[in-house]
């Protein structure tokens, strides 16, 4: 892969930042009201505080000017005051984020040992018993709202059967050995919720790429090599058949977080999903477009993620 | 017959679709001596790719499968064996070259790779070695400057090039028989004259037969010592080059030869080309007499009633026809 | 057809069904906290005795208007976008597809969630507490699903007006909104219909997710995500509440998408995904 390559997607990331930055200060912009006016009736926020903060907003200047402020400050890190927690916003997100990633990470992991063994099996042997079964799960999959995937794990792992814990605790007064048995004991059920969702659209998306591929010629004369069916798929089926997979994961980018929200709710993973959730319950303002802009920073991130996996898969693409 | 190296007795291949039962190859005879070039001729849908694909067994089964017959490679049957036996036949004792050099190679694996790829597999050679061995053959197919080019990727090289490279592929292992897809048909003309003289460049050095199949008189004319002809699935006339072309039998390979442009005639007696009328008719329920009867002026009602039987009308000469 | 039978019934079921079961969704009764099913009750209680089958089929109007709500405003905005970007090209062109790349990567959710977190009052104070949140669940909903129909119906338009009877048509002289209008629109509706369908799935899980994190429809509306999200605290006493709830939304998800893909064989063979 060419430098120019990287540093071609690299460009083409900024423009949609800002992008999402403009939709982003737009919405708040067009927000009614003063976004701020729970200042001046909180009385647990000092008159000089709140002062500030109107001031770093510049809530009376022009739009533009305003916008540019906004972005240079989301740019530093200066994120503004959490009201609710009562520390800085990026203090409090640096705290939570990890937390969202690894699940989120964990989650992909999964979807992906489960989605690329089944879509290549179901592709490589379409209409076939399996593959309906496959197909049909998928389906199932990802007509389930992660909402309600959640609940029925909860009311089956640890209300019924009491296997797994039903909140996720930031605390969990072990350590060693038995932190890690505990730690993955209650991240199974939210890596899984979100793991099986993604999993189930991935199983199509793999099994259509895959379907895609077998027919193509280069497939046959790596049949008439001679190096065996096994090593045909490996090597010549499936590793073309990621190429269009890895776009299609990065356009599910969006839906992943989304379904991270509502995981972390159900759970009550202290990360940033439920940062959000609790901070609108509180009128947090600061930390609700805090997150929202991570939250978007994080999509363009994993597009760019895709986008270089995308030239790594496919040296067509990194030559032009 | 000791140097027979490959003899195809009744081969029938059909494919279930939707409509019926497709009898693309049903009931053929071929066989290929050593280091002899065979041709084997045909329109569009006459069976001659599906049974290449069927030496190799490159058939997807299902839909296709194979309803009777033996494909005999020195002596032994194809058919039955499984799929590590096959394996160790293709590229090593029989390899194939594709029609389509632009797709016939993977995009994102670099053409030395690919050719090492084989010769790891068959001749149990290191990264290294394979990777020099490749080299080695792409310069024998006349690619300059191969000791580079086995690093790039398919899309780095033209139409030609790439058939050169499916070549060096295809001999890489040095087989004793070279199954030729219509090789030259998606180039441009005067590449196909060199992809031609590479191919009979390589069989004076290797010393493998060819099965040559095209749609081409005038390739066979210039390459083959043998021609088969084939219609509807069926082989309607074999014969030495020099029989077929100073005395055709069947009617449908005078008019294949007919229908060769020739600058000669066409200029000084204003002919103008011949077109056998109609098309290949549909191969799921044929009728069962002879195939060709339909577009056949001298057909009568004997051709309709059952398909003639393959008579010998000279030294190697065969046709399939009741005239 | 399985699945079309299953959205029937269940269609007819929210029309019909409080004609039939006329037990009142907002009935308390304290004696039966938490039932389990029974005749007086087929699907249970809630934690105030209120009747779980007369709020789910009340909720069911709710959730499924919102789905189909959206879809629409989804649909009208897409066409709108994609016909405008494909008879224009040139600037216009790049500038609405740039657009529909950008919606496309936005994060949805927490979009969602800011902008009812930031309209939320406004509009219950125009449109009253239960019309507001109607109309700003499906506008936002819809508003951030155009983009796949914008796009499909740009690549229709492409392809299609280079074909023989637009360039008739253009030589006898229609105007452009007519050409789009008469000849283009309805080639483009394959495609169009399929997406819109799995857009009302969706939709029904947008809202349910908003209300499911009770940010959606106050308590005194039962849509389906909003009685899970009540449900969720008791699944240890009441898990029926909670999974006739969600059954509901899971079975009208899981019909749609099932008609959506036939839908997608029937119009649109040659696309798998």
């Amino acid at each position: 892969m060419s430098r120019q390559y990287l540093i071609r997607r690299l460009m083409i990331a900024i423009p949609s930042l800002l992008g999402i930055s403009i939709v982003l200060f737009t919405v708040l912009a067009l927000a009614p009201g003063d976004p701020f006016g729970e200042l001046a009736s909180n009385p647990a926020i000092p008159p000089e505080v709140a002062a500030s903060l109107r001031a770093k907003f510049g809530l009376d200047d022009p739009v533009w000017t305003r916008y540019v402020h906004w972005l240079v400050a989301m740019l530093h890190g200066d994120w503004g005051f959490s009201f609710a927690s009562r520390i800085d916003v990026d203090t409090l997100i640096l705290q939570r984020l990890p937390t969202t990633l690894i699940v989120i990470g964990a989650a992909q992991l999964l979807a992906i040992l489960v989605a690329l063994p089944v879509g290549v099996l179901a592709g490589t042997r379409p209409y076939s018993l399996f593959d309906q079964i496959a197909n049909t799960l998928a389906f199932i999959g990802f007509s389930l709202p992660t909402f309600f995937t959640g609940l029925l794990l909860i009311l089956i792992f640890s209300v019924r059967l009491d296997w797994l814990p039903m909140v996720y605790r930031a605390d969990l007064g072990a350590t060693g050995w038995r932190w890690f048995v505990e730690e993955v004991k209650q991240s199974i059920m939210p890596v899984a919720v979100l793991g099986l969702f993604q999993g189930a659209s991935l199983v199509r998306y793999v099994r259509s790429a895959v379907l895609d591929v077998v027919r193509l010629d280069y497939v046959t004369t790596a049949r008439s090599k001679g190096i065996g069916e096994r090593k045909v798929i490996t090597r010549h089926v499936v590793r073309t058949a990621l190429i269009p997979v890895v776009t299609l994961v990065a356009l599910q980018m969006p839906v992943v977080f989304g379904g991270a929200i509502v995981t972390e709710q159900i759970f009550r993973v202290p990360g940033i999903g439920s940062l959000l959730i609790s901070a609108m319950l509180s009128n947090d303002t600061p930390v609700v477009m805090a997150v929202t802009f991570v939250f978007a920073c994080l999509v363009v991130l994993f597009n760019l993620i895709a986008d270089i996996l995308y030239g790594w898969l496919d040296p067509r693409i990194a030559y032009r | 017959m000791a140097d027979t190296l490959l003899d195809i007795r009744d081969l029938k291949t059909w494919f279930a679709t939707d409509d019926g039962m497709v009898r693309a190859v049903d009931g053929i005879d071929l066989h290929i001596d050593r280091s002899e070039t065979v041709g084997v001729v045909g329109e569009s849908g006459c069976g001659k790719t599906v049974t290449a694909r069927s030496i190799l067994k490159l058939i997807d089964m299902p839909p296709g499968r194979f309803e009777g017959g033996q494909i005999l490679w020195q002596g032994r049957d194809l058919l039955p064996l499984g799929a590590a036996e096959m394996d160790k036949i293709r590229a090593r004792e029989i390899a194939i070259v594709f029609q389509e050099p632009m797709t016939s190679l993977n995009p994102v694996y670099t053409v030395g790779a690919q050719i090492a790829e084989v010769l790891r597999e068959h001749e149990k050679l290191t990264r290294r070695q394979a990777i020099d061995r490749a080299a080695e053959m792409l310069s024998l197919v006349n690619i300059p400057n191969a000791k580079a080019r086995v690093h790039d990727y398919p899309h780095q090289f033209s139409g030609g090039m790439r058939q050169r490279v499916m070549i060096a592929l295809a001999l890489s292992c040095r087989p004793k028989l070279l199954i030729a897809d219509e090789p030259t048909t998606a180039l441009d003309v005067t590449i196909q004259a060199q992809i031609l003289e590479l191919m009979q460049e390589m069989k004076e050095r290797f010393g493998m037969a060819i099965m040559l199949i095209t749609h081409a008189m005038g390739v066979v004319a210039e390459t083959c010592q043998r021609v088969t002809v084939m219609y509807a699935g069926k082989v309607v006339e074999e014969a030495p080059v020099d029989a077929l072309f100073g005395n055709p039998r069947h009617p449908y390979t005078q008019g294949l030869i007919r229908s060769i442009p020739r600058v000669d005639r066409a200029a000084t007696h204003k002919e103008r080309l011949e077109a056998i009328p109609g098309t290949v008719p549909s191969l799921v329920d044929p009728p069962p007499g002879c195939r060709f009867a339909r577009r056949c002026r001298f057909a009568s009602d004997v051709c309709r009633q059952a398909m003639p039987p393959l008579k010998q009308v000279g030294p190697g000469h065969f046709v399939r026809c009741v005239l | 057809m399985a699945s079309a039978v299953v959205l029937l019934a269940i269609v007819l079921a929210v029309l019909l069904g409080p004609l039939v079961w006329r037990v009142p969704i907002n009935e308390i009764d304290f004696a039966a906290q938490l039932a389990g099913p029974s005749w007086a009750h087929p699907l249970g209680t809630d934690d105030l005795g209120q009747d779980i089958l007369a709020r789910l089929l009340y909720g069911g109007r709710i959730s499924i208007a919102v789905g189909l709500c959206a879809m629409l405003v989804a649909a009208v905005v897409g066409v709108l976008v994609g016909a405008i970007a494909g008879m224009s090209r040139g600037s216009v062109d790049v500038v609405l597809m740039w657009l529909a790349d950008l919606f496309l990567s936005l994060p949805q959710l927490p979009l969602l969630l800011l902008i009812i977190y930031l309209f939320r009052d406004a509009l219950t104070n125009v449109f009253g507490s239960q019309g507001g949140i109607f109309v700003m669940v499906v506008a936002v909903i819809g508003g951030l699903r155009w983009m796949q129909v914008a796009r499909l119906v740009r690549a229709q338009i492409l392809s299609i007006r280079e074909k023989e009877f637009i360039e008739a048509a253009r030589a006898l002289g229609a105007s452009k909104i007519r050409q789009v209008v008469r000849h283009i629109l309805p080639n483009a509706m394959g495609p169009v219909i399929v997406a819109g369908t799995i857009d009302v799935a969706n939709a029904i899980i947008a809202e349910s997710t908003l209300s499911f994190l009770g940010l959606g429809f106050p308590p005194d509306i039962p849509t389906w995500g909003r009685v899970l999200f009540d449900a969720k605290d008791t699944l240890d006493v009441a898990p029926h509440w909670a999974l006739f709830s969600g059954a509901a939304i899971f079975l009208t998800v899981l019909s749609i998408n099932f008609i959506g893909d036939g839908l997608r064989d029937a119009l649109d063979p040659r696309r798998v995904l």
